[in-house]
């Protein structure tokens, strides 16, 4: 376990990354230090993926805390991202006193609006501490969220308090470490970007990538993964509608794995080709000819 | 680099690139160049690259920043190698506006004719002492491409002063409404508690309207250059009417001028514009442009059930085929897709041109552009677009 105080190089993040199979380049690792240091969330953006909703597990991983993970989505509210009142315990408690024989009512109103009738949701589970322990927030794809809701996370993040009005303000000792990613389907506004360290996480190099696939699936035959990675980094460079991340790499490794293929061959990509490419057209441009002037540059490299 | 990371002259240094970077047009606040202070004392800097890293992410943003910010900072750095800093002008670094100063003319006359006319402001009642109501009729009919600089003047007022309302769509998030159909516990429990915790009066929530986002791609080739001028002025008058539109013109390529369109005076909003536009009256490839749109921007603008609105004759140079093939995708992602052509206003006009052709299949609305009256029919169809998509027929790729 290592707390943020004991943080004190990028080389050590580097490294801490790297234990937890993370392979990640010097200006994310630089971000992810400064982001520790300076307590400030961190805003990953880039397309769908290249790793980072991961960088929130692997940081709580790394740094012995819990995740907490928000889900962003249109009509995200209050009530299911900060707190809720549990209505039917609410009921049953008032219907209990009233057996054991008539209420005070301001008595019982203060006794059902008592944090032992409240139920936490993420963001105010991320001001709590756990055990002791400061979380990990991850508020994941905010860009699938209403603007509303940016508004109520840039409210949060500067001063990481939530006001219940039955009960006070509830304010975090230490401000936990944010993890916010965003597919970029809209632009985010500027105010909370700013409140924000900000990361633009590109689609990896050949080498890499590489590392990545070696680390995420230890069991792949080496000729396999070079093929594979060369392969997914020419397609890349193809007109596609959409790209392939490096979930997709590594999904497309583990089925040819799963199939007991020791290398590519222009079939078997033909075969597999929908586990890298989620558009019809994409597909369709690729398999044939295009397919095969990838596989016969792979032939002659590893001749 | 010993005697720079003192403090003050290190703080200095920041202060100094933080104003070089705002003269380039990245917003930076103070609080960013405290935190690059502290984030520095962090990383000890030992390595100019560590520098760098730390520097852009507590300063950049935005994505479309990252390589202004990678050139200016290394520019930064070789003037403080050779003590020059102070020469410094960053200017260099954003490319010189090659466009055509006679073109602009031809299409935004927008200073000589205009000045000798009073402000638009002030201006408002001139258009009912000047145009009596049949005159104004008359005007509202004429076409575009007719128009006398006089009566150019007059109808950029009328557009301007015409009102923009976008059909709503009903979101995700609940408000409390008492008409709602969804039970609101809080408000509901809160409301009984004097009756016990029995619920009593309920009370109810519905869906919260948002106007939907509004996406304008107009073409500005050679072949629409009679309406290029009129068509730049109502896309900013709705771009400053509704609140969600992202504009984009193309003729051979396509380039997005949202954010210049949005200003508050229209002169210099249409000259930012016209400005930033690199390929006036060039010839036209709408697939092409379609496609980079798809591409590099569907993703991005066309969320929340937006409209999408094209504006162009139909003279296409480019691949029918792929122009289909981009319309389809595009009528895919939207809620409704609209074509608006100014050669439909014409009696005798057939959609025959191979652009037309192989567009009609995918569009839902076929539309004239050519006047004033077709601008108001126009408004007039944004207002009941019904909460549903239109329904599409599957057709096969044409070829």
């Amino acid at each position: 376990m290592t707390s943020r105080q004991n943080i004190e190089s990028i080389d050590q993040v580097h490294q801490k990354l790297a234990q937890h199979d993370y392979i990640a380049d010097r200006s994310l690792t630089t971000s992810i230090f400064l982001a520790l240091k300076l307590r400030k969330p961190l805003f990953l953006e880039g397309e769908a993926g290249v790793g980072k909703t991961e960088i929130a597990k692997v940081l709580s991983a790394m740094l012995g805390r819990a995740l907490i993970r928000l889900q962003c989505y249109e009509g995200l509210d209050v009530n299911t991202a900060v707190y809720e009142w549990n209505y039917t315990r609410q009921m049953l408690e008032i219907r209990m006193m009233e057996a054991a024989g008539g209420i005070n009512r301001e008595m019982a109103t203060k006794q059902i609006f008592s944090p032992e009738f409240l139920l936490k949701r993420p963001l105010l589970q991320a001001i709590e501490r756990i055990d002791g322990i400061e979380p990990v927030l991850l508020v994941d794809e905010l860009d699938r969220a209403d603007e509303e809701f940016e508004a109520f996370l840039l409210e949060i993040l500067s001063d990481f308090q939530v006001t219940v009005p039955e009960i006070g303000t509830l304010k975090a000792e230490q401000a936990p470490v944010v993890i916010i990613t965003s597919n970029r389907t809209r632009e985010i506004h500027d105010a909370l970007k700013r409140r924000c360290l900000y990361h633009w996480i590109d689609y990896p190099s050949f080498e890499k990538e590489y590392n990545i696939v070696l680390a995420k699936i230890p069991q792949v035959p080496e000729k396999l993964a070079k093929e594979v990675v060369t392969f997914v980094q020419e397609l890349r460079k193809a007109d596609l509608y959409k790209l392939p991340g490096v979930a997709e790499t590594l999904d497309w490794i583990s089925a040819l794995v799963a199939l007991n293929r020791e290398d590519l061959s222009e079939e078997i990509v033909n075969d597999t080709l929908g586990v890298l490419l989620k558009y019809q057209d994409d597909i369709q441009q690729m398999q044939g000819e295009l397919v095969q002037k990838i596989i016969g540059r792979l032939n002659t490299e590893s001749e | 680099m010993t005697n720079e990371t003192e403090p003050g002259h290190l703080l200095r240094n920041m202060l100094l690139f933080g104003r070089l970077l705002r003269s380039l047009g990245v917003n930076i606040t103070p609080t960013q160049i405290l935190d690059l202070v502290e984030g520095l004392d962090h990383l000890k800097i030992r390595k100019r690259e560590d520098f760098k890293n730390g520097a852009r992410t507590i300063l950049i943003s935005k994505h479309e920043h990252i390589s202004l910010f990678d050139r200016a900072f290394d520019l930064f750095w070789q003037a403080r190698d050779q003590g020059a800093l102070l020469d410094l002008d960053m200017r260099v670094l954003v490319p010189p506006q090659q466009t055509e100063k006679k073109k602009i003319l031809e299409i935004a006359p927008a200073s000589d004719e205009e000045k000798d006319l009073p402000d638009r402001e002030s201006d408002e009642p001139l258009i009912d002492t000047v145009y009596t109501y049949s005159a104004r009729e008359i005007l509202k009919q004429k076409d575009f491409a007719d128009l006398s600089p006089e009566e150019m003047h007059e109808i950029k007022l009328l557009i301007q002063s015409m009102n923009w309302q976008l059909e709503q769509r009903r979101t995700r998030r609940k408000t409390a409404d008492s008409r709602g159909v969804y039970l609101d516990m809080r408000r509901t429990f809160r409301g009984n508690l004097h009756f016990g915790g029995e619920p009593l009066k309920l009370a109810w929530k519905s869906r919260k309207l948002k106007r939907r986002p509004l996406v304008v791609i107009s073409d500005i080739s050679g072949s629409m250059e009679r309406y290029s001028r009129v068509l730049l002025k109502f896309i900013y008058a709705i771009s400053n009417g509704l609140d969600h539109v992202e504009s984009f013109v193309f003729s051979t390529r396509l380039t997005r001028v949202t954010r210049q369109l949005r200003g508050r005076d229209i002169d210099s909003a249409l000259d930012e514009a016209i400005a930033a536009i690199h390929d006036w009256a060039g010839g036209t490839r709408i697939g092409e442009a379609l496609k980079t749109f798809n591409y590099q921007w569907g993703r991005r603008v066309l969320g929340q059930g937006a409209i999408v609105i094209v504006i162009s004759d139909g003279w296409d140079r480019g691949d029918p085929q792929l122009l289909s093939h981009e319309l389809n995708r595009l009528q895919l992602s939207c809620q409704r897709l609209i074509w608006l052509n100014p050669l439909l206003g014409a009696e005798n006009y057939e959609p025959l041109t191979r652009g037309i052709q192989a567009a009609l299949p995918f569009i839902d609305d076929f539309l004239p552009i050519h006047n004033l009256s077709s601008l108001e029919q126009l408004g007039s169809l944004l207002e009941r677009l019904g909460e549903h998509k239109p329904t599409r027929h599957q057709h096969a790729e044409i070829q």
